[in-house]
């Protein structure tokens, strides 16, 4: 295969208009000739695969199914040359066969299978006629490889797709912002923070509270093992954040060390509501809520003279 | 482009359409503060729901009319801030201290209906420009 492709290549060089002349003839003819033994190859192909013990998560019926599709897919690449419907469909045939298992590795093997199940029946009819074979292959091999590459990028790009949905869905389990009851929420903040993190949680609360109109807020850190002054400067910015809606937020749980740290690296949290616990963090924002009529924090930071 | 503003009642309200310029901003600044003395009103609310950008002057802006109102007998509140834009002021460190700020229009009213109660409670006689 390699002699031939260095001859190719060779042919390329010294004659490559010629050669672009003839080359939709020769893959219109390659074409009638997949279409012509498309049984024959498709079996062949299926037979190779389960061989290999390819797809091991599929039944041979499955594979059989799927090779057809690809197979017909493939050819129609081959003939239009254009790949989109071959993207659309390995996409497709991803999202059905990543749920059960199946690994890139298998993926690409197979499609290289085909491949060589192709490129060998090209061998077998052209091998009285070296000549035209290497022709054949010329237009052959560069659609081939472009087709196995679109069906393994494909692949991979709907897994990496199902990765990032995933992991965005992790994160969205990681910080539930509950109601308690009308005009009151709870964010319990739970494991490590990191910066993406913190950004995420406080574009999730600015929702909510304005979903679900909150008066009042409840920051629960009792999960949350360390802070450094990111981290610290990113809950005060939420808190302020959260005023501009509308809304009071009193932080709960502060742990002694974390306190401990964040005075002694100077953090300023005067502005900050704390209370100890998330159960006096709760009674602290009923009081707030119950008297609606009397000042709120807000009004007291307007005209700290005029509350009672 | 102009900010019309209404009066509801003891109250006015300045809803912003679309982005302003400076210039714009500071006549809205102007026109709200000479209204506040001419029809004796008791709060301004001003509806900046449709921005979605909010710069350093329009905050300071948006601070100045809270204090001039004030000044002049009214309470002012701002209403309708968007998550996204609050989450920017803040990184930015526009946090308009000192200014009230609610979700919406309704809370709006209910914030200085009960504001202008208190007032009038702690302070009989009542009188327009009764606070330092």
């Amino acid at each position: 295969m390699d002699t031939k492709k260095s001859m190719s290549v060779s042919t390329r060089i010294s004659d490559p208009q010629a050669l672009s002349e003839s080359s939709a003839g020769l893959l219109r003819e390659l074409v009638a000739h997949l279409r012509q033994n498309r049984t024959q190859l498709r079996e062949e192909w299926a037979r190779r695969i389960t061989r290999a013990e390819l797809l091991t998560a599929m039944t041979e019926e499955e594979i059989f199914a799927e090779a057809t599709a690809v197979y017909d897919n493939y050819v129609e690449a081959l003939e239009t040359g254009t790949f989109e419907a071959l993207q659309a469909y390995s996409r497709r045939l991803s999202e059905r066969i990543i749920p059960r298992g199946v690994e890139t590795d298998e993926v690409v093997g197979i499609v290289l299978l085909l491949r060589d199940v192709l490129a060998r029946s090209l061998f077998t009819k052209y091998q009285d006629n070296v000549e035209k074979l290497n022709r054949i292959l010329d237009s052959y091999e560069p659609a081939a490889n472009r087709i196995a590459n679109t069906v393994a990028v494909g692949f991979v790009e709907e897994r990496e797709r199902i990765i990032r949905q995933q992991q965005e869905a992790i994160r969205e389990l990681s910080t539930p912002v509950l109601q308690v009851r009308e005009r009151l929420l709870i964010l319990p903040i739970i494991g490590v923070i990191d910066p993406q993190r913190a950004r995420q949680l406080t574009e999730q609360l600015l929702r909510a509270i304005r979903a679900n109109r909150a008066k009042v807020v409840v920051i629960d850190v009792t999960g949350v093992a360390a802070m450094d002054s990111g981290v610290a400067n990113h809950l005060v910015q939420t808190v302020e954040a959260s005023r501009l809606l509308g809304a009071t937020v009193i932080v709960t749980g502060l742990s002694p060390e974390i306190a401990q740290t964040l005075v002694t690296i100077g953090v300023d949290l005067s502005e900050m509501a704390t209370v100890g616990d998330l159960q006096g963090g709760i009674e602290e924002a009923e009081r707030l809520l119950a008297d609606r009529a009397a000042p709120t924090t807000q009004l007291r930071e307007i005209a700290p003279e005029s509350s009672r | 482009m102009e900010v019309p503003i209404l009066r509801q009642g003891q109250y006015l309200i300045a809803s912003i359409q679309s982005a302003l310029t400076d210039a714009d901003l500071s006549h809205l600044r102007e026109a709200l503060i000479a209204q506040v003395g001419r029809s004796r009103c008791r709060g301004v609310i001003v509806d900046v729901t449709a921005l979605d950008v909010m710069d350093s002057f329009a905050v300071r802006t948006l601070r100045d009319i809270a204090h001039m109102a004030r000044l002049r007998g009214a309470e002012t509140v701002i209403v309708g801030i968007q998550p996204d834009v609050a989450f920017a002021m803040v990184q930015l460190g526009l946090t308009l201290k000192g200014v009230a700020t609610v979700l919406d229009l309704e809370e709006g009213l209910a914030f200085l209906n009960r504001r202008t109660e208190e007032r009038f409670l702690e302070t009989k006689p009542r009188r327009p420009s009764d606070r330092g």
